[in-house]
């Protein structure tokens, strides 16, 4: 069954990308979402059916086989694998059937359903993985579905660019996670999951010699990964690309770059769990990353007009929150935020895709407003992704020992308090700016709603008079994921995080001897579990006054604090930076090395000792034409034979 | 089995070569269409006789296989054979001749002399793989050059004067301190013989050269040599400069054999002679081919980000996956070594493939800037996908034949040095960034260039020349098992020696404190 599940989609993707001419576009796209119901329906089976279930391994056959190192194509069946698994398949499949209706007007339908069908591979080959090698495998696999899904409509510049950037910036990425890798096969002798697992307190234990320092080789190896998946999940410094990465077609984001590719990374640090146990110097860099993060994304947040902007920077924010929760211990409430996420995320997604598709592929909130009463079904799918994401519930009550209140609730506080649980420097930098953030969370998301949706249109009369609802293939999923984003986080919170979690996870996730972080986190004093319902309320008021109540207020205030607004649109000059610092000094040096080094050093020390005859050479050549270089190879085979005679006069062999 | 399997397979291509110089008379259509066809004939009839030789060979079993021995000329001797080093070469080989005869299908000019000369490249580069006599195997190694050299001279762009003998000078200025080598490892050993050679033991005391401690001696000296010859060949930094010239003049089908062939030539050298005759010396040498093999690696691919020309651009990324290999056969272990092995390999499909596809758009627009192109994937779907394949495993995409090499080698070097491991990883970066920027300038964006707009897609002669390698290189990366059982017994037998090596000169250095 898992093996049906990982191959079948890219069965999908294989027929419609090289055969749809034969069957046809319709049967192309019929056929991929079709398959993806089925893998959706398959893992939902999977998942309910066997919890805490572990050891399954299937293994396919070999793929890499050189000396001790054995790495198998293979599915590692555990509850994590299972999360991911509906994760993935559940968002795909919706994603899917949406696209049949987003993309009616391209005229490249079945290679958009091949690529999405094809990431979906590579993503359910990453989260099956039971070695690290075979994590990479998908870990790239996503990132050129993404990188082909972000230039999908490739006579556009921009969207070009982006997707250059986004495959790139994953590369530095990349780069951590393969020496982490290496790391782990030189010290272990192997990149099994389970073999690295139990070797885990060795490398505790162990000091090794890494680029001339001396470093623990658990913090080392759990730092290196870690560097892999700030690339993978945008995290701070290497977030640039997320943003950019919304040139692609809006399904394409609400897929990849909000609820499963780009959550791969604190997938990552969640499977690695026994090694990240070992390291609390790199779990404590997670937090602070995580965290700052969580209030980068959501500061630049607030200022952007670009209605797929705003979620892209929300989601770079959330996955902070992932990172803090991870990094403070609390793996199982990473998890579950990440599994509530990924249905409000991609709601939200799939909610502005709806708004854009009525208005016209309009993208800017700036020229929208008014749209409640153009498409009212839209417009309360998107206000449940809102509640869901501002964190709207009753604090303090439980019912059968389980918060009320929408999903982005029940997993975000528990996110919050859980930093505030660590008892650590970390984790309080991390809770304060989650609060914080909450608060920011708050205002962008229903800043989003009000100049969308409320108040006097600003759209031309044309486009506004003729935005219209979307048809049902696209609402369908929207229902669905509203259906998520409100009763997940409620149904699911005693397993994930509740008091069934530890049967629900099973070995999945390894909790270190002195780790009772999420224990602690059901008894934190009752003002830190408010403050985060006080943030979300302070966030609402602030919005409502600023674009219901006084909307001339935000331009006064952007006039007012001009840098601080420019420094804000600008997404804190991170762009720009890079720009200066690295691409046009990779630039200059590649100019240079060319034109210096191999012309003027090399070929010029080279040239001048051997080629001092040349010129001559080359004007006797012009001469003869290239009658001449059979003269030279004359004179060539010559010396051959006049080296053999050699050999033959001083004795020949024996 | 016939006994001298090898050597049929080794001349085949000669005697094509010769049919066609001696009796095909005239130079209209139909006689070029002649000569076409024959060395097609040839070149597949070689690929399949070298099949006989893959299924027959038996890599568990040690040492060399069809191997043969005979007098030849003035007292020398004649000796071939085949072990789990040089056969995947064979194959690479005869596998890459027939495509390419088949890719130069609309060559016009002197059809008859170029088949003739690309029959004779074949016979020499065989060779070089196949002879175990250390005589047989430098006039392989360097009649390989005279061909070569007359297909970029002959049938080259326009600076193919200047490429030519820039690619000929610096192959045989390296070659001229091996010949001198290989004499003085004769007086040594008194043999040719190349499997004498390899269990002789040569000296590697330290001594004293005009004033110079030579730390290895002997070892240290011939290491050298050997290596100014097959680091050009390679080629390695900084002695690359020869082969970016080389390939932007050479034609379409002398720029795949170049670089999917002719490279590892210098690979396989290290592989054959340097590591295993000198084990001492490639010790002690290590860190300075390390170093090399990591300045390659980002030198080369930094000035890749720059280039205008698509052929320079492919060029100088050869050299920075070169890097790869040398790293990893100077990390002396099985992952280093094994990888070091794919990599050549598999950057035999990539590469060849790459120039192949080059060769599509220059066949029809007679240039090879990158500025004249841009969003040919409006009008050549099948090419954009294609090229978009050999992008991705050029990038080293897991799943792809480019991974697996770049992977084992950085793995194997990483057990040695985590500098030179973590240089190399930075290649990972900026291949990505060359690589996917030559893509978008010359696949993607708006169709917009006049003279792009009746662009045809590729034909079905040129999709007959991609699909094997379309086929491999996806087969390769995911069951890479293939290719490595073929030749990791060689190489594990090959370190087996190496260590015992050097362990030994240990046991002395200890012993002599």
């Amino acid at each position: 069954m898992y093996t049906a599940i990982l191959l079948l989609p890219l069965a999908g993707a294989v027929v419609a990308g090289f055969f749809h001419r034969i069957i046809g576009e319709k049967a192309a796209m019929y056929l991929t979402t079709g398959i993806l119901f089925l893998c959706a329906g398959l893992s939902w089976i999977a998942f309910l059916g066997g919890h805490g279930e572990h050891g399954d391994t299937v293994t396919l056959f070999t793929w890499i086989a050189s000396g001790d190192l054995a790495v198998d194509w293979g599915i590692r069946v555990d509850t994590l694998t299972h999360v991911m698994l509906v994760v993935v398949t559940s968002v795909s499949s919706l994603v899917h059937l949406y696209s049949i209706g987003y993309m009616e007007e391209d005229d490249a339908k079945p290679r958009f359903f091949a690529y999405l069908s094809f990431f979906t591979f590579a993503m359910l080959a990453l989260v099956t993985g039971d070695n690290l090698l075979q994590i990479f495998f998908g870990w790239e696999g996503v990132g050129v579905a993404s990188y082909l899904l972000i230039g999908f409509w490739f006579k556009k510049a921009s969207a070009n660019a982006a997707a250059i950037k986004a495959f790139v910036v994953n590369r530095v990425g990349d780069f951590g996670f393969l020496l982490g890798l290496f790391m782990t096969f030189w010290l272990v002798g192997s990149i099994e999951l389970d073999e690295v697992f139990a070797a885990a307190p060795m490398l505790a234990e162990m000091t090794v010699g890494f680029l001339g320092m001396e470093v623990n080789a658990a913090e080392a190896i759990a730092t290196l990964l870690f560097i892999g998946a700030m690339g993978k999940s945008a995290q701070l410094f290497l977030h640039t690309w997320l943003p950019d990465a919304m040139e692609g077609p809006t399904p394409v984001s609400a897929l990849i770059h909000a609820a499963t590719m780009v959550t791969a990374g604190v997938f990552l640090v969640c499977r690695m769990s026994p090694v990240m146990e070992y390291a609390p110097n790199a779990l404590m860099l997670v937090t602070v990353v995580g965290a700052s993060t969580a209030f980068f994304a959501a500061t630049v947040g607030l200022v952007q007009n670009d209605i797929k902007r705003v979620i892209a920077y929300s989601t770079c924010s959330q996955l902070g929150y992932m990172f803090a929760a991870a990094g403070v211990g609390a793996y199982e409430a990473a998890m579950f935020h990440l599994f509530t996420h990924a249905f409000f995320k991609a709601l939200l997604f799939l909610g502005a895709g709806s708004v854009i598709h009525a208005m016209h592929h309009e993208q800017d909130m700036r020229r929208m407003g008014g749209l409640k009463a153009k498409i009212p079904l839209t417009y309360w799918m998107m206000m449940a992704g809102t509640l869901a994401i501002t964190g709207v519930g009753v604090p303090l009550l439980y019912i059968l020992d389980t918060p009320i209140g929408f999903a982005g609730f029940l997993s975000k506080d528990v996110i919050i308090e859980t930093t505030f649980a660590a008892h650590s420097g970390a984790g309080s930098y991390a809770f304060w700016l989650l609060v914080v953030s909450a608060l920011m969370t708050s205002f962008y998301s229903w800043r989003l709603m009000f100049m969308t949706f409320h108040g006097e249109t600003r759209a031309d009369h044309h486009t506004y008079d003729h935005a219209h609802e979307s048809p049902k293939v696209m609402m369908i999923p929207l229902y669905a994921l509203a259906i998520g984003a409100a009763l997940a986080g409620m149904w699911w919170y005693p397993e994930f995080v509740g008091h069934h979690e530890a049967e629900f996870w099973g070995p999945a996730i390894f909790n270190g001897a002195e780790n009772h972080v999420l224990h602690d986190a059901h008894d934190v004093p009752k003002w830190v579990k408010v403050s985060p319902f006080l943030a979300m309320l302070l966030g609402f008021g602030t919005a409502w006054l600023m674009y219901v109540r006084a909307p001339h207020l935000p331009a006064e205030l952007a006039e007012r604090h001009q840098p601080l607004y420019r420094f804000l649109l600008n997404k804190w000059y991170f762009d720009e930076i890079y720009d200066f610092l690295l691409v046009r000094p990779a630039k200059w040096l590649g100019h240079t090395l060319w034109k210096r080094g191999d012309g003027g050093t090399i070929d010029g020390i080279i040239n001048g000792i051997a080629f001092t005859i040349i010129p001559r050479l080359t004007r006797f050549a012009g001469r003869v034409q290239s009658g001449f270089v059979f003269h030279y190879a004359f004179a060539m085979l010559i010396g051959v034979s006049l080296l053999i005679t050699w050999f033959a006069v001083s004795g020949g062999a024996q | 089995m016939m006994s001298n399997l090898l050597s049929i397979i080794t001349f085949l291509p000669l005697l094509g070569a010769l049919v066609l110089v001696l009796f095909l008379r005239g130079s209209d259509a139909a006689s070029d269409l002649n000569a076409r066809r024959v060395a097609l004939l040839v070149t597949t009839l070689t690929f399949l006789l070298s099949l006989a030789v893959f299924s027959g060979f038996d890599p568990e079993a040690p040492g060399f296989q069809f191997v043969e021995e005979g007098a030849w000329i003035a007292g020398l001797t004649y000796r071939m054979g085949v072990d789990g080093l040089s056969l995947p070469f064979v194959m690479l080989t005869t596998f890459f001749f027939p495509l390419t005869i088949l890719a130069s299908w609309n060559v016009e000019h002197r059809v008859k002399e170029y088949m003739a000369a690309f029959l004779m490249l074949e016979t020499l580069i065989i060779g070089v793989f196949t002879s175990l006599d250390l005589v047989l195997f430098y006039l392989f190694f360097e009649g390989g050059l005279i061909p070569m050299f007359l297909i970029i001279g002959i049938w080259g762009g326009k600076e193919r004067i200047y490429a030519a003998f820039k690619f000929f000078l610096y192959t045989l200025l390296g070659s001229l301190l091996m010949l001198v080598a290989m004499i003085y490892m004769y007086f040594d050993a008194q043999t040719t013989d190349i499997t004498r050679l390899l269990t002789h033991q040569f000296e590697y005391g330290t001594i004293e050269l005009m004033g110079w401690q030579i730390v290895g001696g002997a070892q240290t000296l011939m290491w050298l040599a050997f290596f100014a010859s097959f680091a050009v060949k390679m080629p390695m930094w900084p002695v690359h400069t020869w082969l970016p010239d080389a390939h932007v003049q050479a034609p379409t089908a002398g720029s795949v054999i170049l670089a999917a062939i002719l490279l590892k030539m210098g690979g396989y050298g290290f592989l054959r002679f340097s590591l295993p005759m000198f084990p001492v010396a490639s010790e002690i040498m290590q860190d300075f081919v390390f170093f090399l093999s990591v300045v390659a690696i980002v030198y080369t691919s930094l000035v890749a980000l720059m280039q205008e020309d698509i052929k320079k651009l492919i060029a100088y990324s050869s050299v920075a996956h070169m890097g790869f290999v040398t790293m990893g056969i100077f990390a002396a272990n099985q992952q280093g070594v094994d990888g070091a092995m794919f990599q050549m390999i598999s950057h035999g499909f990539i590469s060849g493939a790459l120039f192949l596809c080059v060769g599509v758009i220059y066949d029809r627009m007679h240039t090879r800037e990158i500025a004249a192109y841009g969003g040919l994937a409006n009008r050549m779907p099948v090419y954009a996908t294609v090229m978009m394949l050999f992008t991705m495993a050029n990038v080293g995409l897991p799943g792809t034949s480019g991974f697996v090499g770049e992977f084992l080698t950085m793995a194997g070097t990483f057990q040695v040095s985590t500098w030179a491991a973590f240089g190399a990883a930075t290649g990972v970066i900026l291949s990505a960034a060359y690589a996917l920027w030559l893509y978008r300038r010359v696949v993607f964006g708006d169709l917009i260039k006049q003279s792009l707009q009746t662009i045809a897609d590729m034909d079905r002669r040129e999709i007959a020349v991609m699909a094997p390698l379309v086929f491999f290189t996806i087969l390769l990366g995911v069951y890479p098992s293939l290719a490595i059982d073929l030749f990791s017994p060689a190489v594990e037998s090959l370190l087996e020696g190496v260590r015992t090596a050097q362990s030994a000169a240990d046991a002395v250095q200890l012993a002599l404190k």
